[in-house]
């Protein structure tokens, strides 16, 4: 594939009429919030822009994001894969494989210095050289340090190459680590979630084509339009938690009724995401609408900041089974016991000597 | 005749004293003197000016904003019985938010004002904001007092304004921890206000140290947790210091006056 052939030309060579592709951009700019002339603004950029490379690498993973990305209904993958950007190399998609596909590799990194973009999904583990995830003969690692040289930007798809997910939640044994642990001199964005939302991946690939630039990201990387508000923040069940009114049980009645899930541990009001928005599967349903607590798949260290079905986080530096209650409950009664031992003490050593005001020291 | 004399005997030993007082610790500007009724024998207590009005203001508004955080705080973390009907007719939650808010956010303007009075006040209004930490003479204090309160000492000390141990456990626990429970609570208020606010500007730092919200709601629940320990302690230490040590806590927190019940 020429690097000069635009998404235009590929789409209307793919027989999509005019029309159909106004619409798309229409559609697209709407979803992504892009205002007025937001729809000509992607017109324009995808006849004119070149397609952008992207490679898109395997860590240590378990293809989740990838499962969420090809169900994506706006735009729909196959108008990302096949017309939006150049897919290049994806060991899970792709119909090369072994030598064939390593050789996509060197070539992209060569011909599209600093040009292409490196999508990461999964993480590196370090430990014992990085042999936990050997990819093509060689660690991960450091195959992922090499591409990385020469793209242009790099994004961290899904929680594992954001944050680390379940590999590295306590004890790591792996020593897996989120991917800008080891690439630090890239650009990188952000799009956590186990997996991020399909139409959230899509979309962060439409701006970037579309724009030549990275979105705006908040203060850990993550673009603003689909992680500045808490799940919380857009609940339709939220004026049953303002209310007060909560499910206590799993099969009570406030259950059946879709009341707040607070109480059942739902992770809504401290995970940034734009399930409540967006949802799932084309906009069927998202987790807390299935009358299941969002379980903060999006968040840094969500594994360890568990039970996902109590408020209150889990301290296992206290006992497995201990938070914060549990800890400041024992603390308590611990000083209030010493305190009334201590005032029963003195209220004895009081009564056996004699009251003795004289030696008074010194005022300091 | 005698009984003159004896007055004005009297006058002169008061005097007598207020002068020694003074040129002993020029801190010591006003001197009670009680006669009993008999007018036999004059008893001169020496009393400090210590806590000026806007520490003792801040001390109970602190004290009052504590104990509603500390139960509307407890209650957000696990609220109590759901009210049934429609969501429409109820604000359960919501009101007690309001209420924890309100009263952090009255806590932190207090705080503020407590630390403009650090610079302006009285040398006392700056103890809870600093260790005296290469001063050897500030430890052996601690030890002493650590060592009264484990019944090792016969006799307790008495101090202007803090004890060593007292200012030692006020600073770590509660101008520490407040000033803990103040950045993590804007912090996590913040969230609600959203990226742009200047709430988040300002406490947007603490998702730095700790990059999931839950985090800093766990730690926040434990802060919690340590400043109603430090309650405990702080309550029972002044009770019974007002009670062992012979010098006045609780009223001292309510006139400012401190009251050595030593004659001088």
């Amino acid at each position: 594939m020429s690097a000069t052939e635009t998404f235009y030309e590929v789409i209307r060579r793919q027989g999509v009429t005019r029309r159909s592709f106004t619409k798309f951009c229409s559609l697209t700019a709407a979803s992504m919030g892009l205002g007025a002339t937001g729809a000509s603004n992607v017109a324009h950029a995808l006849e004119t822009n070149p397609r952008v490379p992207v490679i898109w690498m395997h860590g240590l993973e378990c293809t989740c994001c990838s499962e969420s990305f090809i169900r994506s209904a706006h735009p729909l993958v196959k108008d990302v894969v096949l017309s939006m950007i150049s897919l290049d190399y994806d060991d899970t998609l792709m119909a090369a494989a072994g030598h064939q596909a390593e050789a996509i590799l060197a070539e992209t990194k060569e011909k599209y210095k600093g040009k292409y973009i490196l999508a990461v999904e999964g993480n590196p583990p370090l430990n014992e050289g990085g042999m936990f995830c050997i990819d093509g003969g060689r660690p991960f690692v450091e195959r992922l340090k090499w591409m990385a040289q020469d793209a242009a930007a790099v994004i961290a798809w899904g929680a594992c190459a954001s944050w680390g997910c379940v590999q590295a939640a306590k004890p790591n044994p792996t020593q897996a680590v989120p991917i800008d642990k080891v690439i630090t001199d890239k650009p990188i964005i952000k799009v956590p979630g186990c997996p991020p939302i399909a139409e959230v991946m899509t979309g962060v690939v439409t701006f970037i084509t579309t724009f030549g630039r990275l979105p705006e990201l908040d203060r850990q990387g993550r673009p603003q339009m689909f992680y500045s508000q808490r799940i919380h923040d857009k609940c339709y069940r939220r004026p049953h938690f303002d209310a007060g009114q909560f499910v206590e049980q799993w099969d009570d009645q406030n259950a059946r009724e879709g009341k707040c899930l607070y109480k059942m541990g739902c992770r809504g009001p401290t995970t940034y995401n734009a399930c409540s928005t967006v949802r799932w599967n084309n906009g069927v349903s998202f987790p807390i609408q299935s009358g299941h607590g969002c379980i903060g798949c999006s968040e840094d260290g969500f594994w360890d900041n568990g039970p996902f079905y109590e408020r209150l986080s889990n301290i296992h530096q206290f006992g497995v089974e201990s938070n914060a209650d549990r800890i400041g409950v024992a603390a308590a009664a611990t000083v209030g016991v010493a305190v009334a031992a201590h005032a029963a003490i003195t209220a004895l050593s009081r009564v056996a000597v004699k009251r003795d005001d004289k030696a008074p020291p010194a005022v300091k | 005749m005698t009984e003159l004399t004896h007055a004005a005997d009297l006058v002169a030993e008061r005097c007598r004293l207020k002068k020694a007082l003074l040129d002993v610790n020029p801190e010591l500007t006003q001197t009670a003197d009680i006669v009993d009724s008999v007018g036999e024998r004059a008893v001169v207590r020496r009393t400090v000016y210590v806590y000026e009005a806007p520490v003792r203001l801040w001390h109970w508004v602190n004290a009052l904003a504590m104990v509603t955080l500390f139960v509307t705080g407890y209650l957000i973390a696990s609220p109590p019985s759901s009210p049934t009907g429609e969501a429409s007719a109820h604000f359960q939650m919501g009101y007690i938010r309001f209420i924890h808010f309100t009263a952090g956010q009255i806590l932190a303007v207090a705080m503020l004002g407590r630390i403009y009075w650090a610079f302006v006040g009285n040398s006392h209004a700056r103890q809870l904001f600093y260790i005296p930490f290469w001063k050897g003479e500030f430890w052996r204090g601690a030890l002493l007092e650590a060592r009264w309160y484990a019944f090792l000492e016969k006799y307790p000390q008495q101090y202007i304004g803090h004890n060593p141990l007292a200012h030692l456990s006020m600073f770590l626990m509660s101008t520490l921890g407040t000033i803990f429970m103040i950045c993590t609570g804007f912090a996590l208020y913040s969230e609600g206000e959203g990226r742009a606010s200047w709430l988040s500007h300002a406490f947007g730092w603490v998702f730095w140290l700790f990059p999931n919200s839950q985090q800093v709601h766990t730690l926040h629940h434990l802060g919690m947790w340590v400043l109603v320990c430090f309650t405990f302690i702080h309550v029972y230490a002044a009770i019974r210091e007002d009670i062992m040590s012979r010098q006045s806590m609780i009223s001292a927190m309510i006139s400012g006056e401190r009251q050595f019940r030593d004659e001088v």
